[in-house]
Protein backbone atom coordinates (compact mmCIF):
# COMPACT_ATOMS: atom_id res chain seq x y z
CA UNK A 1 0.00 0.00 0.00
CA UNK A 2 2.51 2.64 0.67
CA UNK A 3 5.28 1.19 -1.77
CA UNK A 4 2.24 1.91 -3.99
CA UNK A 5 1.42 5.25 -3.13
CA UNK A 6 5.00 6.39 -2.99
CA UNK A 7 4.92 5.05 -6.33
CA UNK A 8 2.13 6.75 -7.65
CA UNK A 9 3.81 10.39 -5.95
CA UNK A 10 7.05 9.51 -7.78
CA UNK A 11 4.91 9.16 -11.30
CA UNK A 12 3.08 12.33 -10.38
CA UNK A 13 6.82 14.24 -9.73
CA UNK A 14 7.64 13.52 -13.10
CA UNK A 15 4.95 15.76 -14.69
CA UNK A 16 5.33 18.36 -12.25
CA UNK A 17 6.90 21.42 -12.95
CA UNK A 18 7.47 24.51 -15.08
CA UNK A 19 7.90 23.20 -18.87
CA UNK A 20 5.17 20.52 -19.56
CA UNK A 21 5.48 17.25 -19.26
CA UNK A 22 2.21 14.80 -19.83
CA UNK A 23 1.80 11.59 -20.74
CA UNK A 24 -0.11 13.04 -24.03
CA UNK A 25 2.79 14.72 -24.86
CA UNK A 26 5.01 11.72 -24.34
CA UNK A 27 2.93 9.97 -26.54
CA UNK A 28 2.77 12.52 -28.96
CA UNK A 29 6.40 12.37 -29.32
CA UNK A 30 7.53 15.43 -28.34
CA UNK A 31 11.24 15.57 -28.34
CA UNK A 32 11.24 18.57 -25.78
CA UNK A 33 9.17 16.71 -23.43
CA UNK A 34 10.90 13.68 -23.26
CA UNK A 35 14.47 15.75 -23.31
CA UNK A 36 13.04 17.51 -20.07
CA UNK A 37 12.00 14.30 -18.35
CA UNK A 38 14.98 12.67 -18.77
CA UNK A 39 17.63 15.41 -17.85
CA UNK A 40 15.64 16.56 -15.15
CA UNK A 41 12.40 15.14 -13.88
CA UNK A 42 13.56 11.49 -13.69
CA UNK A 43 17.03 12.84 -12.01
CA UNK A 44 15.24 15.32 -9.70
CA UNK A 45 12.50 11.96 -8.93
CA UNK A 46 15.58 9.74 -8.60
CA UNK A 47 17.44 12.27 -6.59
CA UNK A 48 14.34 13.04 -4.11
CA UNK A 49 13.66 8.91 -3.21
CA UNK A 50 17.23 8.23 -2.20
CA UNK A 51 17.95 10.80 -0.20
CA UNK A 52 14.99 10.64 1.08
CA UNK A 53 15.00 6.44 2.08
CA UNK A 54 18.58 7.45 3.15
CA UNK A 55 18.57 9.99 5.24
CA UNK A 56 15.73 8.18 7.15
CA UNK A 57 17.69 5.07 7.55
CA UNK A 58 21.12 7.17 8.93
CA UNK A 59 18.44 9.07 11.08
CA UNK A 60 17.57 5.70 12.88
CA UNK A 61 21.39 4.39 12.93
CA UNK A 62 22.11 7.05 14.61
CA UNK A 63 19.32 7.10 17.13
CA UNK A 64 20.40 3.25 17.93
CA UNK A 65 24.50 4.54 18.15
CA UNK A 66 23.28 7.49 20.44
CA UNK A 67 21.11 4.96 22.36
CA UNK A 68 18.16 8.28 21.90
CA UNK A 69 15.12 9.11 20.22
CA UNK A 70 15.91 12.52 19.35
CA UNK A 71 19.20 12.50 17.63
CA UNK A 72 20.02 12.52 14.06
CA UNK A 73 22.61 13.67 11.93
CA UNK A 74 21.22 16.97 11.76
CA UNK A 75 21.16 17.40 15.52
CA UNK A 76 24.31 15.46 16.18
CA UNK A 77 26.61 18.30 14.45
CA UNK A 78 27.32 15.60 11.70
CA UNK A 79 25.71 17.37 8.74
CA UNK A 80 27.25 21.19 10.40
CA UNK A 81 31.11 18.75 10.17
CA UNK A 82 30.14 18.24 6.77
CA UNK A 83 28.98 21.54 5.07
CA UNK A 84 32.28 22.75 7.35
CA UNK A 85 34.43 20.09 5.01
CA UNK A 86 32.64 21.27 1.99
CA UNK A 87 34.07 24.84 2.69
CA UNK A 88 36.97 23.55 3.15
CA UNK A 89 37.37 21.81 -0.17
CA UNK A 90 35.80 24.60 -1.86
CA UNK A 91 38.55 26.88 -0.36
CA UNK A 92 41.94 24.92 -0.97
CA UNK A 93 40.82 23.44 -3.97
CA UNK A 94 38.20 24.59 -5.57
CA UNK A 95 37.75 22.54 -8.89
CA UNK A 96 37.82 19.22 -6.88
CA UNK A 97 35.59 16.84 -8.86
CA UNK A 98 32.18 16.35 -6.78
CA UNK A 99 33.84 12.72 -5.52
CA UNK A 100 36.46 14.32 -3.81
CA UNK A 101 34.33 17.08 -2.14
CA UNK A 102 32.38 14.03 -1.01
CA UNK A 103 35.16 12.43 0.75
CA UNK A 104 36.28 15.41 2.82
CA UNK A 105 32.59 16.03 3.56
CA UNK A 106 32.37 12.44 5.16
CA UNK A 107 35.65 12.16 6.95
CA UNK A 108 34.64 16.01 8.62
CA UNK A 109 31.11 13.93 9.56
CA UNK A 110 32.60 11.26 11.10
CA UNK A 111 35.55 13.28 13.16
CA UNK A 112 32.29 15.77 13.84
CA UNK A 113 29.97 12.64 14.94
CA UNK A 114 32.97 10.71 16.63
CA UNK A 115 33.49 14.07 18.54
CA UNK A 116 29.67 14.06 19.64
CA UNK A 117 29.68 10.68 20.58
CA UNK A 118 32.80 11.09 22.89
CA UNK A 119 30.82 14.57 24.77
CA UNK A 120 28.05 12.22 25.34
CA UNK A 121 30.32 9.80 27.43
CA UNK A 122 31.18 12.68 29.77
CA UNK A 123 27.24 14.03 29.84
CA UNK A 124 26.70 12.46 33.33
CA UNK A 125 22.83 12.73 33.42
CA UNK A 126 22.27 11.25 30.28
CA UNK A 127 18.71 12.31 30.35
CA UNK A 128 16.90 11.62 27.30
CA UNK A 129 16.61 15.38 26.12
CA UNK A 130 19.72 16.12 27.07
CA UNK A 131 21.56 14.04 24.39
CA UNK A 132 19.60 15.90 21.42
CA UNK A 133 21.07 19.59 23.13
CA UNK A 134 24.36 18.18 23.47
CA UNK A 135 24.41 17.50 19.43
CA UNK A 136 22.43 20.90 18.78
CA UNK A 137 25.24 23.12 20.81
CA UNK A 138 28.12 21.07 19.15
CA UNK A 139 26.13 21.61 15.76
CA UNK A 140 25.96 25.01 16.44
CA UNK A 141 29.08 25.74 17.30
CA UNK A 142 30.62 23.74 14.15
CA UNK A 143 28.06 26.08 11.90
CA UNK A 144 29.07 29.30 13.69
CA UNK A 145 33.15 28.53 12.88
CA UNK A 146 31.19 27.55 9.36
CA UNK A 147 29.48 30.61 9.03
CA UNK A 148 32.76 32.76 10.04
CA UNK A 149 34.88 31.45 7.74
CA UNK A 150 32.68 31.73 4.62
CA UNK A 151 31.73 35.30 5.62
CA UNK A 152 35.35 36.19 5.93
CA UNK A 153 35.87 34.32 2.19
CA UNK A 154 32.81 35.44 0.88
CA UNK A 155 30.93 32.45 0.35
CA UNK A 156 28.00 32.86 2.39
CA UNK A 157 26.17 32.46 -0.62
CA UNK A 158 27.92 28.71 -1.31
CA UNK A 159 27.02 28.39 2.12
CA UNK A 160 23.43 28.93 2.04
CA UNK A 161 22.96 26.59 -0.88
CA UNK A 162 24.86 23.99 1.06
CA UNK A 163 22.69 24.14 4.17
CA UNK A 164 19.22 24.64 2.43
CA UNK A 165 18.30 21.56 0.41
CA UNK A 166 17.26 21.99 -2.64
CA UNK A 167 16.39 19.52 -5.73
CA UNK A 168 15.92 21.93 -8.67
CA UNK A 169 19.16 21.88 -9.29
CA UNK A 170 19.38 18.73 -9.84
CA UNK A 171 20.01 17.16 -13.43
CA UNK A 172 21.51 14.28 -15.36
CA UNK A 173 25.22 14.20 -14.34
CA UNK A 174 24.44 16.08 -11.01
CA UNK A 175 23.25 13.79 -8.86
CA UNK A 176 24.70 10.06 -9.79
CA UNK A 177 26.96 10.62 -6.37
CA UNK A 178 23.09 9.78 -4.69
CA UNK A 179 23.76 5.78 -5.83
CA UNK A 180 25.90 5.67 -3.17
CA UNK A 181 23.35 6.13 -0.39
CA UNK A 182 21.13 3.19 -2.05
CA UNK A 183 24.02 0.79 -1.54
CA UNK A 184 24.98 2.16 2.44
CA UNK A 185 21.20 2.11 2.64
CA UNK A 186 21.42 -1.82 1.55
CA UNK A 187 24.57 -2.43 3.96
CA UNK A 188 22.51 -0.76 6.42
CA UNK A 189 20.05 -3.08 6.05
CA UNK A 190 22.18 -6.53 5.89
CA UNK A 191 23.72 -5.17 9.55
CA UNK A 192 20.21 -4.19 10.37
CA UNK A 193 20.59 -6.90 13.51
CA UNK A 194 24.21 -5.44 14.62
CA UNK A 195 22.11 -1.93 15.08
CA UNK A 196 19.62 -3.19 16.94
CA UNK A 197 21.87 -4.49 19.32
CA UNK A 198 23.76 -1.85 19.25
CA UNK A 199 21.15 0.36 20.54
CA UNK A 200 20.59 -2.30 23.52
CA UNK A 201 23.72 -1.23 24.72
CA UNK A 202 27.22 -2.42 24.68
CA UNK A 203 26.72 -4.94 27.58
CA UNK A 204 24.38 -7.11 25.57
CA UNK A 205 25.94 -6.80 22.66
CA UNK A 206 29.08 -8.12 24.26
CA UNK A 207 27.25 -10.93 26.06
CA UNK A 208 26.02 -11.88 22.71
CA UNK A 209 29.38 -12.00 20.91
CA UNK A 210 29.62 -9.05 18.93
CA UNK A 211 32.05 -6.22 19.42
CA UNK A 212 30.24 -2.76 20.21
CA UNK A 213 33.33 -0.53 18.94
CA UNK A 214 33.27 -2.52 15.50
CA UNK A 215 29.11 -1.80 14.87
CA UNK A 216 29.42 1.99 16.36
CA UNK A 217 32.04 2.24 13.58
CA UNK A 218 29.97 0.77 10.83
CA UNK A 219 27.11 3.03 11.96
CA UNK A 220 29.12 5.88 11.91
CA UNK A 221 30.61 5.40 8.33
CA UNK A 222 26.90 4.66 7.42
CA UNK A 223 25.55 7.80 8.53
CA UNK A 224 28.47 10.45 7.85
CA UNK A 225 29.09 9.13 4.14
CA UNK A 226 25.16 9.10 3.82
CA UNK A 227 25.07 12.83 5.22
CA UNK A 228 28.12 13.94 3.49
CA UNK A 229 26.85 12.62 -0.23
CA UNK A 230 22.95 14.09 0.46
CA UNK A 231 24.65 17.47 1.84
CA UNK A 232 27.30 17.73 -1.32
CA UNK A 233 24.52 16.83 -3.79
CA UNK A 234 21.30 18.89 -2.82
CA UNK A 235 22.06 20.18 0.88
CA UNK A 236 20.48 19.61 4.15
CA UNK A 237 17.32 17.75 4.60
CA UNK A 238 16.67 18.39 8.81
CA UNK A 239 14.73 16.60 10.62
CA UNK A 240 13.86 13.85 8.34
CA UNK A 241 15.79 11.53 10.07
CA UNK A 242 14.11 12.60 13.51
CA UNK A 243 10.63 12.21 12.27
CA UNK A 244 10.38 8.75 9.96
CA UNK A 245 11.91 6.74 12.11
CA UNK A 246 10.32 8.01 15.60
CA UNK A 247 7.09 7.34 13.50
CA UNK A 248 8.19 4.03 12.57
CA UNK A 249 9.20 3.22 16.09
CA UNK A 250 6.08 4.20 17.33
CA UNK A 251 4.21 1.55 15.42
CA UNK A 252 6.55 -1.09 14.66
CA UNK A 253 8.93 -0.76 17.50
CA UNK A 254 12.69 -0.72 16.75
CA UNK A 255 13.78 -3.95 15.92
CA UNK A 256 15.45 -2.72 12.72
CA UNK A 257 15.03 -5.64 10.39
CA UNK A 258 11.91 -5.18 10.23
CA UNK A 259 11.09 -1.41 10.74
CA UNK A 260 14.11 -0.24 7.70
CA UNK A 261 12.86 -0.99 5.26
CA UNK A 262 9.65 1.17 5.99
CA UNK A 263 11.78 4.02 7.52
CA UNK A 264 13.19 4.00 4.21
CA UNK A 265 9.81 3.75 2.18
CA UNK A 266 8.64 6.15 4.50
CA UNK A 267 11.39 8.60 4.01
CA UNK A 268 11.41 8.58 0.27
CA UNK A 269 7.76 9.38 0.55
CA UNK A 270 8.36 12.05 3.40
CA UNK A 271 10.56 13.97 1.36
CA UNK A 272 8.88 13.35 -2.29
CA UNK A 273 5.65 14.66 -0.43
CA UNK A 274 7.65 18.01 0.62
CA UNK A 275 9.28 18.00 -2.87
CA UNK A 276 6.00 18.29 -4.54
CA UNK A 277 4.21 20.50 -2.33
CA UNK A 278 7.36 22.88 -2.59
CA UNK A 279 6.95 22.68 -6.33
CA UNK A 280 3.49 23.53 -6.43
CA UNK A 281 2.57 25.84 -3.71
CA UNK A 282 4.34 29.01 -5.63
CA UNK A 283 4.16 27.71 -9.24
CA UNK A 284 5.95 28.82 -11.41
CA UNK A 285 8.41 29.67 -8.90
CA UNK A 286 10.26 26.71 -6.39
CA UNK A 287 10.56 26.33 -2.57
CA UNK A 288 13.06 24.46 -1.52
CA UNK A 289 12.45 21.15 -0.18
CA UNK A 290 14.35 21.85 2.77
CA UNK A 291 12.71 25.03 4.09
CA UNK A 292 9.24 22.51 3.18
CA UNK A 293 10.57 19.72 5.40
CA UNK A 294 12.35 21.88 8.04
CA UNK A 295 8.76 23.37 8.56
CA UNK A 296 6.46 20.25 8.94
CA UNK A 297 9.39 18.22 10.30
CA UNK A 298 9.98 20.57 13.08
CA UNK A 299 6.08 20.87 14.02
CA UNK A 300 5.74 16.91 13.91
CA UNK A 301 9.25 16.70 15.84
CA UNK A 302 7.65 18.86 18.60
CA UNK A 303 4.64 16.82 18.64
CA UNK A 304 6.86 13.41 18.82
CA UNK A 305 8.98 15.22 21.59
CA UNK A 306 5.88 16.45 23.61
CA UNK A 307 4.64 13.09 23.43
CA UNK A 308 7.29 11.00 23.60
CA UNK A 309 9.30 13.11 25.90
CA UNK A 310 6.53 12.80 28.35
CA UNK A 311 6.55 8.97 28.72
CA UNK A 312 10.41 8.50 28.93
CA UNK A 313 10.62 11.05 31.55
CA UNK B 1 35.54 -24.80 35.17
CA UNK B 2 35.33 -20.99 35.20
CA UNK B 3 38.85 -19.88 36.83
CA UNK B 4 39.49 -16.72 38.32
CA UNK B 5 43.09 -15.88 39.72
CA UNK B 6 44.56 -12.57 40.88
CA UNK B 7 41.79 -10.55 39.96
CA UNK B 8 42.26 -6.83 40.79
CA UNK B 9 40.07 -4.12 39.49
CA UNK B 10 39.85 -0.71 40.89
CA UNK B 11 37.87 2.58 40.39
CA UNK B 12 40.60 5.47 40.77
CA UNK B 13 41.75 4.46 44.58
CA UNK B 14 38.85 2.13 45.92
CA UNK B 15 39.93 -1.60 45.13
CA UNK B 16 36.84 -2.90 44.08
CA UNK B 17 38.24 -6.49 43.68
CA UNK B 18 41.52 -7.46 45.60
CA UNK B 19 43.84 -10.50 44.74
CA UNK B 20 40.44 -12.70 44.21
CA UNK B 21 41.10 -16.22 43.55
CA UNK B 22 38.05 -18.43 42.57
CA UNK B 23 37.65 -22.01 40.88
CA UNK B 24 34.52 -22.97 40.22
CA UNK B 25 34.03 -26.45 38.85
CA UNK B 26 31.45 -27.59 35.82
CA UNK B 27 28.10 -27.80 36.78
CA UNK B 28 25.44 -26.78 39.46
CA UNK B 29 24.18 -23.64 40.89
CA UNK B 30 26.89 -21.39 42.44
CA UNK B 31 25.58 -18.77 44.71
CA UNK B 32 27.48 -15.28 45.24
CA UNK B 33 26.64 -13.28 48.52
CA UNK B 34 27.75 -10.33 50.02
CA UNK B 35 26.44 -7.02 51.24
CA UNK B 36 26.29 -3.91 49.02
CA UNK B 37 29.47 -3.02 47.48
CA UNK B 38 31.17 -6.11 48.20
CA UNK B 39 32.54 -6.34 44.70
CA UNK B 40 29.79 -9.08 43.29
CA UNK B 41 28.73 -7.53 40.12
CA UNK B 42 32.10 -6.15 39.60
CA UNK B 43 33.45 -9.76 39.64
CA UNK B 44 30.65 -10.96 37.62
CA UNK B 45 31.15 -8.36 35.20
CA UNK B 46 34.47 -9.53 34.72
CA UNK B 47 34.56 -13.42 34.44
CA UNK B 48 32.13 -12.46 31.49
CA UNK B 49 34.31 -9.97 30.12
CA UNK B 50 31.71 -7.11 30.30
CA UNK B 51 34.64 -4.93 32.51
CA UNK B 52 38.30 -5.39 31.92
CA UNK B 53 40.41 -6.40 34.81
CA UNK B 54 43.93 -4.35 35.85
CA UNK B 55 45.25 -7.63 36.71
CA UNK B 56 44.73 -10.82 37.03
CA UNK B 57 42.72 -13.25 34.80
CA UNK B 58 39.77 -15.14 34.13
CA UNK B 59 39.65 -18.43 32.01
CA UNK B 60 36.38 -20.55 31.31
CA UNK B 61 37.39 -23.93 29.93
CA UNK B 62 40.74 -22.69 29.94
CA UNK B 63 39.55 -19.98 27.49
CA UNK B 64 41.19 -16.62 28.65
CA UNK B 65 37.53 -13.94 28.67
CA UNK B 66 39.71 -10.90 28.07
CA UNK B 67 41.27 -13.07 24.78
CA UNK B 68 39.06 -15.35 23.29
CA UNK B 69 36.80 -14.12 20.24
CA UNK B 70 33.59 -12.62 21.94
CA UNK B 71 31.40 -14.65 19.12
CA UNK B 72 32.86 -17.94 20.45
CA UNK B 73 32.46 -17.55 24.12
CA UNK B 74 28.82 -16.10 23.35
CA UNK B 75 28.58 -19.85 22.68
CA UNK B 76 29.81 -20.89 25.82
CA UNK B 77 28.54 -18.43 28.36
CA UNK B 78 25.70 -16.31 28.91
CA UNK B 79 25.18 -13.52 31.14
CA UNK B 80 23.07 -10.40 32.50
CA UNK B 81 23.85 -7.64 34.42
CA UNK B 82 22.02 -6.29 37.18
CA UNK B 83 20.51 -3.16 35.77
CA UNK B 84 19.17 -3.66 32.14
CA UNK B 85 17.59 -0.65 30.61
CA UNK B 86 16.58 -0.51 27.31
CA UNK B 87 15.73 2.21 24.70
CA UNK B 88 15.30 0.34 22.25
CA UNK B 89 11.42 -0.52 21.97
CA UNK B 90 11.25 -4.19 21.45
CA UNK B 91 9.28 -6.82 21.69
CA UNK B 92 9.47 -9.40 24.06
CA UNK B 93 10.06 -12.31 21.59
CA UNK B 94 11.93 -10.15 19.60
CA UNK B 95 14.45 -9.78 22.57
CA UNK B 96 14.63 -13.34 23.70
CA UNK B 97 15.32 -14.31 19.81
CA UNK B 98 18.22 -11.82 20.08
CA UNK B 99 19.46 -14.55 22.41
CA UNK B 100 19.87 -17.25 19.53
CA UNK B 101 21.86 -14.58 17.72
CA UNK B 102 25.62 -16.05 18.72
CA UNK B 103 24.11 -19.43 16.91
CA UNK B 104 22.30 -17.73 14.20
CA UNK B 105 24.13 -14.73 13.57
CA UNK B 106 20.39 -13.33 12.51
CA UNK B 107 19.04 -15.86 10.50
CA UNK B 108 16.87 -17.79 12.92
CA UNK B 109 16.17 -21.55 12.03
CA UNK B 110 13.60 -24.22 13.14
CA UNK B 111 15.92 -24.87 16.13
CA UNK B 112 16.28 -21.46 17.17
CA UNK B 113 12.66 -21.01 16.90
CA UNK B 114 11.88 -23.65 19.25
CA UNK B 115 14.53 -22.81 21.50
CA UNK B 116 12.65 -19.52 22.00
CA UNK B 117 9.46 -20.63 22.62
CA UNK B 118 10.72 -23.01 25.60
CA UNK B 119 12.72 -19.67 27.00
CA UNK B 120 9.26 -18.00 26.74
CA UNK B 121 7.22 -20.91 27.93
CA UNK B 122 9.78 -21.81 31.19
CA UNK B 123 9.88 -18.01 32.42
CA UNK B 124 5.87 -18.17 31.90
CA UNK B 125 6.14 -15.06 29.38
CA UNK B 126 3.67 -16.73 26.57
CA UNK B 127 1.17 -14.27 26.72
CA UNK B 128 3.33 -11.30 27.07
CA UNK B 129 5.35 -12.47 23.88
CA UNK B 130 4.35 -9.84 21.38
CA UNK B 131 4.41 -6.99 23.82
CA UNK B 132 6.61 -3.98 23.96
CA UNK B 133 9.47 -4.24 26.68
CA UNK B 134 8.82 -0.32 27.67
CA UNK B 135 5.15 -1.47 28.70
CA UNK B 136 5.76 -3.88 30.96
CA UNK B 137 6.20 -4.19 34.57
CA UNK B 138 9.93 -4.27 35.81
CA UNK B 139 9.48 -7.82 36.89
CA UNK B 140 7.69 -9.22 33.41
CA UNK B 141 10.75 -7.06 31.98
CA UNK B 142 13.47 -9.13 34.29
CA UNK B 143 11.96 -12.25 33.03
CA UNK B 144 12.12 -11.38 29.84
CA UNK B 145 16.00 -10.76 30.15
CA UNK B 146 16.54 -13.76 31.62
CA UNK B 147 14.86 -15.72 28.79
CA UNK B 148 17.25 -14.12 26.52
CA UNK B 149 20.03 -15.32 28.40
CA UNK B 150 18.44 -18.77 28.79
CA UNK B 151 17.99 -18.93 25.14
CA UNK B 152 21.67 -18.36 24.32
CA UNK B 153 21.72 -22.12 25.51
CA UNK B 154 24.96 -21.50 27.03
CA UNK B 155 26.94 -23.95 29.45
CA UNK B 156 27.78 -21.18 31.42
CA UNK B 157 25.36 -18.77 32.76
CA UNK B 158 26.07 -15.37 35.00
CA UNK B 159 23.24 -14.02 36.32
CA UNK B 160 23.19 -10.74 38.88
CA UNK B 161 20.32 -10.84 41.28
CA UNK B 162 17.98 -12.13 38.30
CA UNK B 163 14.67 -11.89 41.15
CA UNK B 164 15.54 -8.32 41.56
CA UNK B 165 11.69 -6.74 40.72
CA UNK B 166 10.44 -10.15 40.78
CA UNK B 167 6.81 -11.46 42.87
CA UNK B 168 7.64 -14.66 45.18
CA UNK B 169 5.98 -16.67 43.02
CA UNK B 170 8.14 -16.08 40.02
CA UNK B 171 11.30 -15.88 42.39
CA UNK B 172 10.61 -18.88 43.28
CA UNK B 173 10.01 -20.00 39.44
CA UNK B 174 13.09 -18.24 38.89
CA UNK B 175 15.20 -20.59 41.12
CA UNK B 176 13.71 -23.76 40.34
CA UNK B 177 14.26 -23.28 36.78
CA UNK B 178 18.17 -22.38 37.60
CA UNK B 179 18.59 -25.57 38.87
CA UNK B 180 16.72 -27.52 36.29
CA UNK B 181 19.27 -25.89 34.14
CA UNK B 182 21.94 -27.36 36.57
CA UNK B 183 20.58 -30.09 37.11
CA UNK B 184 18.62 -31.41 33.82
CA UNK B 185 20.39 -29.41 31.14
CA UNK B 186 24.36 -29.58 33.08
CA UNK B 187 24.51 -25.96 32.82
CA UNK B 188 26.89 -24.04 35.40
CA UNK B 189 24.60 -21.40 37.09
CA UNK B 190 26.53 -18.21 38.79
CA UNK B 191 24.25 -16.35 40.51
CA UNK B 192 24.34 -13.04 42.88
CA UNK B 193 21.58 -13.25 45.52
CA UNK B 194 20.91 -10.75 47.96
CA UNK B 195 19.26 -13.03 50.09
CA UNK B 196 21.26 -15.59 52.09
CA UNK B 197 18.07 -17.87 53.07
CA UNK B 198 17.49 -18.29 48.78
CA UNK B 199 21.21 -19.28 48.44
CA UNK B 200 20.82 -21.39 50.95
CA UNK B 201 18.09 -23.16 49.76
CA UNK B 202 18.99 -23.35 46.04
CA UNK B 203 22.77 -23.49 45.35
CA UNK B 204 25.49 -26.08 45.78
CA UNK B 205 27.88 -24.00 46.57
CA UNK B 206 28.12 -20.58 48.23
CA UNK B 207 30.96 -17.88 48.02
CA UNK B 208 30.87 -15.13 50.25
CA UNK B 209 32.69 -11.67 49.55
CA UNK B 210 33.46 -8.74 51.82
CA UNK B 211 35.76 -5.15 50.68
CA UNK B 212 36.58 -6.92 47.04
CA UNK B 213 37.84 -10.22 48.73
CA UNK B 214 36.01 -13.96 49.54
CA UNK B 215 36.18 -14.37 52.34
CA UNK B 216 34.60 -17.78 52.90
CA UNK B 217 33.16 -20.70 50.11
CA UNK B 218 31.67 -24.23 50.66
CA UNK B 219 28.48 -25.81 50.69
CA UNK B 220 25.43 -24.00 51.92
CA UNK B 221 25.91 -26.26 55.65
CA UNK B 222 29.39 -24.87 55.82
CA UNK B 223 28.34 -21.06 54.84
CA UNK B 224 25.31 -21.14 57.35
CA UNK B 225 26.51 -20.33 60.75
CA UNK B 226 26.73 -17.41 62.68
CA UNK B 227 29.77 -16.56 62.86
CA UNK B 228 30.85 -17.23 59.37
CA UNK B 229 28.03 -14.84 58.48
CA UNK B 230 28.71 -12.11 61.20
CA UNK B 231 32.56 -12.11 59.06
CA UNK B 232 30.67 -11.39 55.88
CA UNK B 233 27.57 -9.07 57.04
CA UNK B 234 28.55 -7.49 60.44
CA UNK B 235 25.37 -8.96 61.47
CA UNK B 236 24.48 -11.64 64.20
CA UNK B 237 22.08 -14.11 62.36
CA UNK B 238 20.72 -16.72 63.83
CA UNK B 239 20.65 -19.88 61.80
CA UNK B 240 17.82 -22.76 62.54
CA UNK B 241 16.64 -25.64 60.44
CA UNK B 242 13.23 -25.52 59.69
CA UNK B 243 11.42 -28.57 57.49
CA UNK B 244 15.39 -29.25 56.44
CA UNK B 245 16.51 -26.44 55.47
CA UNK B 246 18.71 -24.11 56.80
CA UNK B 247 16.98 -20.50 57.62
CA UNK B 248 19.09 -17.47 58.90
CA UNK B 249 17.21 -14.79 60.71
CA UNK B 250 18.44 -11.61 62.48
CA UNK B 251 18.39 -11.06 66.04
CA UNK B 252 15.28 -8.88 66.52
N1 LIG C 1 31.61 2.45 37.61
C1 LIG C 1 32.02 2.59 38.88
N2 LIG C 1 32.74 3.67 39.24
C2 LIG C 1 33.18 3.81 40.51
N3 LIG C 1 32.93 2.95 41.49
C3 LIG C 1 32.20 1.85 41.19
C4 LIG C 1 31.70 1.61 39.88
N4 LIG C 1 31.03 0.45 39.88
C5 LIG C 1 31.08 -0.02 41.13
N5 LIG C 1 31.79 0.81 41.92
C6 LIG C 1 32.07 0.61 43.35
O1 LIG C 1 32.63 -0.66 43.48
C7 LIG C 1 32.17 -1.28 44.66
C8 LIG C 1 31.64 -2.65 44.34
O2 LIG C 1 30.49 -2.53 43.54
P1 LIG C 1 29.63 -3.77 43.06
O3 LIG C 1 30.53 -4.77 42.47
O4 LIG C 1 28.54 -3.26 42.22
O5 LIG C 1 29.06 -4.31 44.44
P2 LIG C 1 27.90 -5.35 44.73
O6 LIG C 1 27.38 -5.87 43.46
O7 LIG C 1 28.55 -6.39 45.56
O8 LIG C 1 26.87 -4.62 45.51
C9 LIG C 1 31.15 -0.34 45.28
O9 LIG C 1 31.76 0.33 46.34
C10 LIG C 1 30.82 0.60 44.17
O10 LIG C 1 30.54 1.86 44.70
MG1 LIG D 1 25.55 -5.71 42.55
Amino acid sequence: MVVAAVGVLAVVSLFVGVSTVTPATLLAQDAQALLVLLVSRLPRTLAVLLAGAAMAVAGMIMQMLARNRFVEPSTAGTVESAVLGILVVTVLSPGAPLMVKMLVASTFALAGTALFLRLLAFVPLRSVLVVPLVGLMLGGVIGAVTTFFAYRLDLLQSLASWTTGDFSGVLRGRYELLWITLALTVVAYLAADRFTLAGMGSDLTTNLGMSYRTVMTLGLVIVSMVSAVVVVTVGVIPFLGLVVPNVVSLMLGDNMRRTAPWVAVLGAGFVLVCDLVGRVVRHPYEVPVGVVVGVVGSALFLALLLRRGSRAA
Amino acid sequence: MIEVTGATKSYGDLRVLDDVHLRLPRGGVTALIGANGAGKSTLLSCMSRLLHLDAGAVTVDGLDVSTTRGDVLARRLATLRQDNHLTARLTVRDLVTFGRYPHSKGRATADDLVHVERSLRFLDLEDLADRFLDELSGGQRQRAFVAMVLCQDTDYVLLDEPLNNLDLKHAVAMMRLLRRAADELGATVVVVLHDINVAACYADHVVAMRDGVVVHEGSPEQVMQTHVLREVFDLDLRVHRIDGRLVALHVA
